[in-house]
């Protein structure tokens, strides 16, 4: 293994542990920390893969955004604490299809993909050579994405204003 | 280099986490977590694949899913906060007013 396969090993590991706990944890809140954990190990592999820009988004966007929306939504609220509150009463089946997800798709990809070691030179995903991408091939669908978060944001406003307002 | 089967194992463990949370969570925003969780799983695959196939294409669909996933968790916690305001409580297994 080289050392970029033993980082991204304890990442990995650290991301797996905040995942089950985001899926276990008995207080919301406790719930949305552990996904911080999640999300910036994700971040810190797009790193390992050498690509920055998506990286420094991730962080940005994910641990600096959607996670503080999340908290807003909890504190807004009621926050329930207690493993009774929060799961429903078909955890075992839960478990079994989750188990079943990843057994078929650990085995496609063991079927599908060779562990030999490629010698592919890690190109780096720079602000510079993702902007070309976005702006010389995807122009269109940028502006439908821009379009598509200006409707959610007055979509948000609309649906969690008071009825009263005028 | 890190081997492709590597990344895609844990995009898998991720993705399967999620797919646990979302259905044995009752809690909307737990829910909705899990489903941030799939979304970073595939988030992963697309970033892998962008390398090994070197091409950017990966990455730029990368941003476009994480910018759908905001305008998602967005639009989804309004409406957890009206469901809230309306039933006094943000279950998904209570909220049972289009079931037949």
């Amino acid at each position: 293994m080289s050392s970029q396969e033993i980082a991204f090993v304890i990442v990995a590991v650290a991301g797996t542990f905040g995942a089950f706990r985001v899926v276990s944890a008995r207080n919301v809140v406790h719930a949305a920390l552990y996904l911080v954990v999640t999300l910036s190990s994700v971040g810190i592999v797009y790193l390992l893969l050498a690509a920055e820009f998506v990286a420094w988004v991730q962080i940005l966007i994910y641990v600096g955004a959607i996670v503080i929306l999340f908290l807003f939504g909890l504190m807004l609220a009621k926050a329930p604490i207690g493993r009774e509150a929060l799961d429903n009463q078909r955890r075992g089946v839960a478990f079994i299809v989750g188990l079943a997800v990843f057994g078929g798709l650990f085995y496609l990809l063991q079927d599908a993909f060779s562990w030999e070691r490629s010698d592919v030179q890690l190109a780096p995903g720079t602000a510079a050579s993702v902007g070309t991408s976005i702006f010389r091939d995807f122009v269109l669908p940028f502006e439908a994405v821009s379009f598509l978060l200006l409707a959610a944001l007055i979509g948000a406003i609309v649906l969690s204003r008071k009825d009263d307002a005028p | 280099m890190i081997r492709l089967p590597l990344v895609l194992t844990f995009a898998a463990v991720l993705f399967a986490t999620g797919v646990y949370g979302v259905l044995a969570r009752r809690n909307a925003v737990l829910v909705l977590m899990s489903i941030e969780l799939m979304l970073n799983a595939v988030n992963i695959n697309l970033i892998a694949f962008s390398q090994h196939l070197q091409q950017i294409t990966g990455q730029v669909f990368a941003l476009f899913v994480i910018a759908v996933a905001a305008a998602e968790v967005g639009i989804g916690l309004a409406i957890v906060i009206l469901i809230y305001r309306n039933r006094e409580t943000i279950n998904v297994d209570e909220v049972n007013l289009l079931k037949w």
